[in-house]
């Protein structure tokens, strides 16, 4: 009896705050300024902050040591590399000023920029690319992106601003390679030990933002960089707030204490659609570098068979995956390349949802259920089998959820097993303890993939753990290293594709999109495949909407 | 009672060794290096690379070796660098979360004391009246109601819709340009909603523990003969009973010590505070033994002491204990 009150209680309790929640959303849209805010056509100007919501705490700000996205972020702004990424995916110098690459495509010469200096005002040579290269292949140097630079045989500085390497063979992703990595300032560290320096959370770069402070667990501080060799940028400041949890940013967002975040599928679609959101922020949408996959373990008898693995893919409904798990934000994977880049192949093979070819496929290969309980059956065994992937991403699971839900359809049993990410690896994808996973890769703008796919990178803690063998793609898995012609490399990773859909090693499942949210005050924001935040110099915050009088001392 | 002390004091050695020492292994067992997450499904990693920093990390060595550097380097006071890619000393990680953890978990126990204890005395006082039965209700939803849950909900209240308190984080933007007396204020309204969320649930158990000790001591017969000396309520309560009741909660007060430096990982997650309950989950995640150790150390070293505390204050305060 007492128990029953208690609960009456409690729910009249939650009911009340369920009104005052409703009430304040109705009388809770700011009358501002919302023309001027919305307008596009302002002159750039000095000034202004910005504010950005990060779950993680970067770990270290020396790029060659992290091994974090969000370390990474942050060093970005501070750092630049010899080359870069230009908005349509193509790399432009710089650091460099241009490169040659020799005819037999083994030497790279760069001719650096004249005149750019370290934030301590020090001049930047080729000298410190030299430094950086020469840590980062020290062994004593903790860095997981050795292997690029262990293929380099000579490297030489040529004069203060001309370097030149020299490669054993022609290495393709060696020109991506030098990037931010491995640009270090020698006259700080020269003779430190570098996992030992104070200048992992005080670097000096050449960038566009110099790191001003940074609060353990709460904040860095970040301000602009007024000799940045490309032009100093407009905003003052670039501040990263530290929220661990994404629903309190998202609260903070709403507040307006943040002005930048990543938003998750249910709140671009679902929760910032209000009038107040549509006034106030500009959200963005464009393909994630990454995509999610089911990889099969092709050493296991059933899988052996790529009509087994070619009739699974048409039992997944993967329109309804993206549907149901990314609403509808991200579009079907066909090949480990993002759809609309160089790389991308449109016109391979496809698996359309069709459960009735699955079953015929099924069939063909002698599963059928013969005792009518729905389980298809071959020499009295049941098509029973474990999807296996990691703890902490929700998308993952609700993926394998549906696909467990399709392929019951077929006749096919799934279980799900979920487990805590050192597990994952050690216990199940290193011992090759495993029949199918779900899991993603990010994808490098290189289209190198040698590492995933070729059959020399079966062993140990290799990345083609599914034991994927096939001897054209290790042929022109080779050949695409050995060319700098985009058009030749084109050529190889089309047909890569079209094996890789024909055979199948794993289903492509899709590719999420990004979906960042900034404030409206911010303007000169263009969108390009790349993303947003390529031009981040160029953003700016016209004098009339500046929110923070505090930010100019 | 000063022999009482030494032994005490002396037990808690061994007891300290077979507790890293078992730690130490048991930590070791679990699947996972800490080079996992630098090297794990990265495509740029090799082996060879990978092999290379487990030996600079001293990984590869049996773990009894291991465990025997981790002593000795304790023995200086020394609990090792972090085995995460930022490579600082255990202790620096430590030292700058530790006085966040610790004043935030202060000044919620004495808020939790000072509220429960008078709530516990007036229902004990009042059995079965309905402020008591109110009290009661009100207790146990304060111990069903999921912290997080409730956090979230007073975020968006107080914070997006009626915006009178910031809803995350320690300080405010520019709080470096704030007045001495604003700074104070910007850190108190940033604690308003943590402390009140970490007090909520903690309020409710003591309250119901000093109600029943309370209802105890009243049935005593040295409670009833102060009645009949036809002292005053107040005088019978506050003077004779209180005291007594309040044996119990001296346990309780030492067995917390060890609580004050412990954090909840979904508290300061939802918050945004950097404590120590978010290092030490995320240590736990990446398997970084030496920061899992020096937490453990720290939480062991204070829970002996606190227990050591509670005994030796229980001596001084009640005399049956002292003359055994």
């Amino acid at each position: 009896m007492k128990y029953a009150w208690q609960r009456k209680f409690y729910i009249s309790r939650l009911a009340i705050l369920l009104l005052f929640a409703g009430f304040f959303t109705a009388c809770s849209s700011p009358q501002e300024s919302e023309k001027v805010l919305l307008d596009e056509n302002f002159q750039p100007a000095y000034g202004g902050m910005l504010v950005d919501g990060t779950t993680a705490e970067p770990s270290n700000l020396i790029p060659m040591l992290a091994s974090d996205s969000a370390s990474h972020g942050v060093s970005g702004l501070i750092f630049n590399g010899l080359v870069k990424y230009d908005t349509d995916l193509t790399l432009m110098g710089d650091l460099a000023e241009s490169w040659q690459i020799s005819d037999d495509n083994l030497t790279i010469t760069f001719h650096l920029k004249k005149g750019v200096k370290w934030q301590d005002g020090v001049e930047f040579t080729a000298e410190d690319i030299m430094f950086g290269y020469q840590t980062i292949i020290n062994e004593k140097t903790p860095s997981a992106y050795k292997e690029d630079y262990l293929q380099v045989k000579k490297a030489e500085v040529l004069d203060k601003y001309t370097f030149r390497v020299t490669y054993v063979k022609p290495f393709a992703p060696a020109l991506s390679s030098w990037g931010s990595l491995v640009v270090l300032p020698k006259h700080i560290l020269e003779g430190k030990d570098i996992t030992k320096t104070s200048f992992s959370r005080r670097p000096t770069g050449t960038g566009p933002f110099k790191l001003k402070e940074w609060v353990t667990g709460q904040k860095i501080t970040l301000e602009a960089n007024p000799d940045y060799f490309e032009g100093r940028p407009y905003l003052d400041k670039y501040i990263y707030r530290i929220i661990p949890d994404s629903a309190t940013m998202f609260m903070e967002l709403k507040a307006g204490s943040i002005d930048l975040m990543g938003l998750a599928p249910v709140q671009y679609k679902r929760q910032t659609n209000s009038r107040y959101f549509n006034n106030n922020f500009r959200k963005f949408r464009y393909p994630a570098f990454a995509y999610t996959y089911m990889g099969f373990n092709l050493r296991h008898p059933w899988f052996k068979d790529k009509r087994i693995r070619q009739a699974i893919a048409y039992a997944i409904d993967k329109e309804e995956v993206i549907k149901g798990v990314l609403f509808g934000l991200g579009v079907v994977s066909t090949g480990p390349y993002v759809p609309g880049t160089w790389p991308y192949n449109p016109e391979v093979k496809k698996y359309e949802y069709n459960p009735e070819k699955a079953k015929a496929l099924l069939k063909s290969v002698g599963w059928r259920d013969d005792d009518g309980d729905g389980i298809l059956e071959k020499q009295g065994k049941k098509f029973e089998f474990t999807i296996l992937t990691n703890m902490g991403n929700s998308s993952r699971l609700k993926t394998a959820t549906l696909i467990q839900h399709r392929l019951k359809a077929v006749g096919i049993s799934v279980k799900i097993r979920v487990l805590e990410w050192s597990t994952f690896i050690n216990e199940f994808i290193d011992k090759r303890k495993f029949e199918a996973v779900i899991l993603g890769w990010s994808i490098g703008l290189d289209p190198d993939q040698y590492d995933i796919w070729h059959s020399k990178k079966t062993g140990e803690k290799e990345l083609n753990f599914v034991g994927f063998k096939n001897k054209e793609v290790d042929k022109l898995l080779e050949a695409g290293r050995r060319t700098f012609n985009i058009e030749e490399r084109k050529k190889y990773y089309y047909r890569l594709q079209e094996i890789l859909a024909e055979e199948l090693p794993y289903v492509f499942l899709y590719v999420g999109d990004s979906l960042p949210i900034v404030s409206a005050r911010f303007k000169g924001i263009k969108p390009e495949p790349i993303g947003i935040s390529y031009n981040i110099e160029k953003w700016f915050v016209p004098k009339q909407l500046r929110k923070y009088t505090i930010s100019r001392e | 009672m000063i022999k009482y002390f030494f032994k005490r004091l002396l037990q808690i050695v061994p007891t300290f060794i077979g507790i890293t020492l078992i730690s130490f292994f048991i930590l070791h067992l679990a699947p996972g290096k800490p080079t996992d997450i630098m090297g794990e499904l990265n495509p740029r990693m090799t082996p060879e690379a990978r092999i290379q920093l487990q030996k600079q990390w001293g990984l590869d060595k049996p773990i009894i070796v291991q465990y025997g550097v981790w002593l000795k380097n304790l023995a200086r006071l020394d609990f090792g660098d972090s085995l995460s890619t930022d490579r600082r000393p255990v202790w620096d990680k430590i030292k700058e979360r530790l006085p966040i953890t610790i004043s935030i978990n202060i000044i919620s126990m004495f808020i939790i004391f000072l509220v429960a204890i008078p709530i516990g005395i007036y229902s004990a006082q009042h059995q079965y009246s309905l402020p008591d039965k109110l009290i009661t209700v009100f207790v146990f939803i304060g111990f069903a109601t999921p912290a997080f849950w409730l956090a979230l909900l007073l975020m968006l209240f107080f914070g997006v819709y009626l915006n009178w308190l910031p809803i995350s984080g320690l300080q405010s933007l520019g709080y470096e340009h704030l007045s001495v007396l604003g700074k104070i204020t910007d850190r108190a309204r940033h604690l308003i909603l943590p402390v009140f969320i970490s007090a909520f649930g903690g309020m409710a158990g003591l309250s119901r523990y000093m109600r029943s000790n309370m209802l105890e001591v009243i049935r005593q017969d040295y409670i009833t003969t102060a009645r009949a000396k036809g002292l005053s309520e107040g005088k019978v309560i506050y003077k004779h009973a209180l005291r007594n009741a309040l044996l119990p909660v001296i346990t309780i007060l030492g067995l917390s010590v060890p609580a004050l430096v412990g954090g909840s990982v979904i508290f300061e997650t939802i918050f945004a505070i950097p404590g120590m309950g978010q290092l030490f989950y995320m240590a736990v995640m990446m398997r970084d033994y030496n920061l899992i150790m020096g937490g453990l150390v720290i939480g062991s070293v204070l829970t002996l002491l606190g227990n050591l505390l509670a005994d030796i204050s229980y001596a001084l305060a009640d005399p049956r204990i002292r003359t055994r």
